[in-house]
């Protein structure tokens, strides 16, 4: 689908508390109207709790519960199984929430609501940083990145969670990216019409926690997929498949882009620059990565 | 009308299926366990028609009874000890969304070490949590009480979640009988659930999100007065429950002999039904004592302790310690009293960890207080004595 014939429909309003290059918000627009107004949202502690507004006004134009920072998964499986009994099949259960909410504190009660299959599509905006609270390092984190609780450069490198949640053999798995707005449009779209589990992930460079300018939000998500820092895959029935510049990344027909012409546009990364580079730690980012593509080239072509 | 004998988890079970909650979302915990087998074994007998989610903690468990209580439907869970702890966050956030989840919470010791045996601390640790307690005494009184609390939780002027309290072991594994109504009585009294507001596809709005501290201290204040609300149609419900169904456990209090009492004791769930057999036993003996088992703990019956503390001299059991100071039933009583009376009141724990308290135990208590051999909180039956 072009982006001219997506629906006009908007249920994120105008007037909204985010940042301005805000990648939340682009995907929460995106993701509105793949799914319509027979949605209810489920938000935990995270930017978009945010972005709602200040009580007694919203900017969504959806039923939302707020709730605790670990509960996302678990709040909206009740919200699933009320739904059931009250005959509202049709009625879609989204859990929003952050990579903090997704991949550390919420882990459990989401790999519990994917064990027991509730129906419901659960969207991880991953900005690779707890940012509502201030820029403190995630288990989304990629190494070597500077954030307030890794002050020299995080030591370690990011968990994969899509390959974590791919391993609960659930309906149907994704990762986007919000600088691709028809993928990202795709495969919401395609979640919403699946039963039973749906989790996607959508790569949400975030401008004060990546520290970039505000008008170059959709770059740094592109140049992630182009340096395979990120990848674009969907995972359905089993199957898995790349999608746009990671499948022909995968498939070797375009090269990948060296991981420096990512990170080093990014304020949280120049230490590895300045006052002089090191080269250590940019190799041990290359590396990573070729080994995931590697990875993913033994699994999945 | 039938009989069942059978333990306080299986009373629970039948109860909470006779109310038609149409979830319930729980996990497994010890003493609680029968319970929330017991409704497994109605889903598969076809008994029960509602969602029953098998979820991977207590956390989880609240946190799917809040969205499903939030997308208005009537709401069931179980749980106790360490189980009421983990949903500590969830307790808090359940009572300030309004939510009228009915929950069984079995009293059960709080590790380390390990020990499953009956002590009040685990819910009394969750006094501010803004949750209504009951606490019961015997198997007819749990049935009663959670179809009541649906009643009073989704009571317009309350619209708080409840928590029904009952020891381990002592109620939850030990059988009595209980008179059972018909379902179709069960459903006269407890029509269904027509929620105040609901998350709602036509009528969008968004639920619990930032707020100023001008609203928020709204919020806590209509907590308050729901609360409040609660202590005059809670005696409300309790006698209305008489005249439809013959049985009164007593409505903020339960009062046993009290009207002449010169001595009166407090005490909380099945000490209160032990205690009962002490006063008859004391009075047999010439002393004019009777017995205040407290049901509610919150909201705190203050007006009605004020009554009985006119003409009596006041002893209290608790089976719990706030550490650091005392029960915390005994402080609670004498922050009721407080300029208002005269009354001595003294305060034991015993029963910790499980331990028996028998009538002949609380006899002791009553005797050491009435001799005045008492100076504020008294650990009674501490490393075998007494």
């Amino acid at each position: 689908m072009a982006i001219k014939d997506l629906p006009i429909d908007e249920c994120l309003l105008t007037g909204n508390a985010a940042c301005p290059g805000c990648p939340a918000t682009l995907g929460l627009r995106l993701v509105f109207k793949a799914l319509g107004k027979n949605t209810i949202m489920v938000v935990p502690a995270c930017c978009t709790a945010v972005i709602e507004s200040l009580y007694p006004h919203t900017s969504f134009d959806i039923p939302v519960m707020n709730i605790a920072f670990e509960a996302a998964a678990a709040g909206a499986s009740g919200v699933e199984a009320a739904l059931r009994k009250l005959g509202k099949k049709d009625t879609t259960v989204l859990a929003w929430a952050g990579d903090g909410g997704t991949y550390d504190i919420g882990i459990q009660a989401l790999s519990g609501a994917i064990e027991r299959g509730t129906n419901f599509i659960y969207i991880c905006y991953n900005n690779q940083i707890y940012s509502n609270t201030g820029i403190q390092r995630s288990g989304a984190t990629p190494y070597g990145a500077w954030t307030t609780t890794t002050v020299g450069g995080k030591t370690e490198f990011r968990k994969d969670m899509g390959e974590i949640i791919i391993a609960h053999h659930l309906p149907y798995a994704a990762q986007t990216c919000i600088s691709y707005p028809e993928d990202l449009y795709g495969k919401v779209k395609k979640a919403k019409d699946i039963k039973g589990p749906k989790y996607i992930e959508i790569l949400a460079p975030c401008p004060p926690g990546w520290r970039f300018s505000m008008d170059r939000t959709i770059d740094m998500g592109i140049l992630a997929v182009e340096t395979g820092a990120w990848a674009l895959y969907e995972y359905e029935n089993g199957n898995m498949t790349f999608n746009g510049k990671s499948k022909l990344i995968l498939e070797n027909k375009i090269d990948r882009k060296p991981v420096e012409e990512w990170i080093r546009q990014q304020g949280r990364f120049s230490h590895l620059f300045k006052p002089e580079k090191d080269t250590t730690k940019i190799t041990a980012i290359q590396k990573n990565i070729d080994q995931t593509w590697e990875r993913y080239r033994k699994q999945y072509l | 009308m039938t009989v069942m004998i059978d333990t306080g988890n299986y009373i629970a079970a039948k109860a909470a299926v006779m109310a038609k909650p149409d979830v319930v979302a729980a996990y497994p915990i010890t003493p609680q366990t029968t319970l929330v087998e017991g409704i497994a074994n109605y889903v598969a007998s076809g008994e029960y028609k509602g969602e029953y989610i098998c979820v991977e903690s207590e956390h989880s468990a609240m946190s799917a009874c809040i969205g499903s209580s939030a997308t208005g439907v009537r709401t069931f869970t179980a749980t106790s000890s360490h189980g009421l702890l983990l949903m500590h966050e969830m307790l808090h956030w359940a009572a300030l969304a309004r939510l009228p989840i009915v929950m069984c919470n079995i009293n059960r010791v709080i590790g380390p070490g390990w020990n499953i045996w009956a002590d009040e601390n685990d819910s009394i640790s969750q006094r501010d949590t803004g949750w209504i307690q009951f606490y019961c005494s015997s198997n007819q009184e749990i049935f009663d009480t959670i179809i009541q609390s649906f009643k009073i939780a989704e009571h317009e002027k309350i619209s708080l979640p409840i928590m029904v309290n009952y020891n381990a072991f002592i109620l939850s594994h030990t059988s009595m009988p209980a008179d059972i109504p018909r379902q179709k009585e069960i459903d006269d009294y407890l029509k269904r659930y027509r929620p105040q507001w609901n998350l709602d596809c036509d009528n969008p709005i968004t639920f619990g999100n930032i707020i100023g501290t001008e609203h928020y201290e709204k919020i806590r204040r209509a907590m308050q007065d729901a609360q409040e609300n609660a202590l005059r149609i809670i005696p409300e419900v309790a006698k209305e429950w008489k005249k439809l169904f013959g049985r009164f456990h007593g409505d903020l209090i339960e009062k046993y002999h009290c009207d002449d009492a010169e001595y009166i004791l407090f005490s909380m769930g099945a000490i209160g039904a032990e205690s009962k057999v002490a006063i008859d036993n004391l009075r047999s003996r010439g002393i004019k004592i009777g017995l205040a088992r407290v049901r509610t703990f919150r909201p705190f019956p203050a007006q009605e302790i004020q009554n009985l503390a006119k003409n009596a001299d006041l002893v209290v059991i608790d089976r719990n310690i706030s550490i650091g100071y005392e029960g915390a039933l005994f402080t609670e009583i004498k922050a009721a009293l407080y300029g208002k009376s005269d009354a001595k009141v003294s305060g034991f724990i015993a029963g910790l960890g499980g331990k028996d308290v028998t009538f002949t135990n609380i006899e002791n208590i009553c005797k050491r207080a009435i001799d005045g051999k008492t100076k504020g909180s008294t650990w009674y039956g501490f490393e075998g004595a007494n």
